[in-house]
């Protein structure tokens, strides 16, 4: 068993209209490190939301290990779910939190909610958290409150989280789209680093598709809930990605407007 | 020629609901000033002048004697008492139904999408604790703690408990019912995050839910306690002990100089919560 997700001809429509994804069909391996481009609206976000657990399928099949996700509720879903680590696009940080609660949020899953209480009055498995920190290169805010921090910081912590829940699995929806150009670079290095040092599958969403080419063995072009192509970086023309983006506004000016999607009506 | 697009304010799309809208409540103003027999000149009529007068002018001054004052002091202490401990029991009740009562905690939203999806087992389920303890809040909030205090003095006699008792029951309705709009109106994006971690429902509200709204939950809280002061006072009036039950003895025997200094003494314990909690507040 070495597939890690199997998607067939998965659709989700929200609230019985919006149509976000219509029929992809997606084949993620173990270990392997794919980077999903894409025009705003494609559909990653939500693919992503998918592939994490947090919302189902309205048709098709989308197979975790093997497995049917349908008939995960209750403990097995809560302990799927461990074993897949977000990274979201506005890092989603509990701001009034100090940064090693953030950080230990990691480790929910397998704490008991006794022992997660309790670490809200003395954190548990502090070294563990300076330690995420360290890798990420912030452990002197280890103690700072997370509102505090500027958007990269908050970023990193997002990342220390991940490390802390020590998953099988890395997704990243846009981790970079709130950085400067020379940090993104090295955020996107720092998670393939992590990827490939301890195994983990990686998927990652970003709207820079040089970082996408220059980094990663596997690009998936994504426009209007479809998958267009997927192909190694080699094999991704000039004319594939005006096809990609065609309509889409210049690349570089969009940026502002990307960052907040429009939330789906399932956050209300 | 092109014409400037303005789609949302043609003629064709008016809609005719704020007309109807200001009908119906000037209706229902002079519908109400008529039934509910609003007659200000009454008020200036010789006899309820007379009246006004006598009282205004028995009030003062306001009796201020060492032996009445001394006589207040355990009954002042008695209503701060009865606020404190009904306001603890009005969160512990509050708390839980409340957060039972949020929707995107119980039954909607992000939080439940994917567990309940494809289960209407589960479904069932947790609609039917949601609109239990949502139609709990409403049944302890709709009936008046008067009442309350009524009923409680039946049940445990005269004393200062069934006005604990009361504040607990009537304000455990409110209090549930604004933690849960508290809590509903979070950012449920860090909630997300949480979830994807394989967290459980108490940690994700531990974590995510009860930090983002701390500020908001704890001046609310003390806000009704403040409202608790006042009504304990109130409550003495059914026999429930504290500065109320003073106000009544006075009010029996015509001494409208001692209602004053009761209310005045009301007034400082009132201003002093809010100092009190204002001070709190900023601790946050």
């Amino acid at each position: 068993m070495t597939d890690q997700y199997r998607l067939e001809d998965v659709g989700k429509i929200y609230s019985g209209r919006q149509v976000a994804l219509g029929g992809v069909d997606l084949l993620v391996r173990r270990g392997e490190k794919v980077a999903l481009i894409g025009p705003s609206g494609a559909g990653k976000t939500t693919l992503f939301r998918l592939l994490n657990l947090t919302i189902r399928p309205t048709s098709g099949k989308l197979l975790l290990d093997g497995a049917d996700v349908v008939d995960l509720h209750g403990k097995r879903l809560r302990d799927a779910r461990r074993k897949i680590g977000t990274i979201y696009q506005q890092h989603n940080l509990v701001p009034r939190l100090k940064v090693v609660h953030n950080v230990l949020c990691g480790r929910l899953g397998q704490w008991s909610t006794a022992r997660s209480l309790w670490s809200l009055a003395r954190p548990e498995e502090v070294d563990a958290a300076y330690h995420a920190l360290k890798q990420v290169g912030i452990q002197e805010k280890i103690f700072s409150r997370t509102d505090e921090l500027s958007g990269g910081q908050q970023q990193r912590v997002a990342i220390a989280r991940v490390l802390l829940q020590n998953p099988e699995v890395v997704l990243a929806d846009e981790p970079v789209s709130s950085v400067d150009p020379a940090l993104a670079s090295s955020i996107v290095k720092l998670l393939i680093d992590i990827s490939e040092n301890t195994h983990k599958t990686l998927l990652v969403n970003l709207h820079s598709v040089d970082l996408a080419l220059e980094f990663f063995p596997r690009i998936v072009g994504m426009r209007s809930g479809t998958t267009l192509f997927d192909l190694r970086p080699d094999q991704v023309t000039e004319d594939l990605l005006e096809d990609l983006y065609a309509g889409d506004q210049a690349e570089g000016e969009s940026v502002d407007m990307k960052d907040e999607e429009p939330s789906p009506p399932i956050l209300q | 020629m092109k014409s400037p697009a303005r789609p949302y304010f043609n003629s064709e799309q008016k809609s005719l609901f704020p007309y109807l809208f200001t009908a119906l409540f000037l209706f229902a103003l002079v519908d109400s000033w008529r039934r509910v027999g609003v007659d200000l000149p009454l008020l200036f009529e010789r006899q309820g002048r007379e009246n006004l007068f006598k009282f205004i002018t028995g009030m003062f001054p306001p009796e201020h004697s060492a032996q009445f004052l001394s006589l207040m002091l355990r009954p002042a202490m008695e209503t701060i008492q009865i606020s404190v401990l009904g306001t603890l029991i009005a969160i512990a009740i509050g708390f839980p139904i409340g957060l039972l009562g949020t929707r995107n905690f119980s039954v909607g939203g992000i939080l439940n999408e994917a567990d309940t999806s494809g289960a209407p087992g589960r479904y069932a389920l947790r609609f039917s604790i949601y609109c239990a303890a949502r139609g709990l809040l409403s049944l302890f909030r709709s009936i008046p703690e008067f009442v309350w205090a009524f009923m409680f003095v039946r049940a445990v006699g005269l004393g200062p408990f069934p006005g604990v008792l009361a504040i607990g029951v009537a304000y455990g309705g409110m209090l549930g019912k604004v933690y849960s709009e508290i809590f509903e109106a979070v950012n449920a994006r860090p909630l997300e995050a949480l979830q994807s971690t394989g967290a459980n429902k108490l940690q994700i509200f531990f974590y995510g839910w009860l930090p983002q709204v701390l500020p908001n939950f704890v001046s609310y809280t003390l806000y009704r306690w403040e409202c608790a002061v006042r009504a304990s006072a109130v409550l003495g009036l059914v026999g429930a002990g504290g500065l109320g039950q003073q106000i009544e003895i006075s009010m029996r025997m015509f001494n409208f100089n001692e209602i004053l200094t009761i209310l005045i003494i009301l007034f400082v314990m009132v201003a002093a919560v809010d100092v009190l909690s204002s001070k709190i507040r900023a601790l946050l």
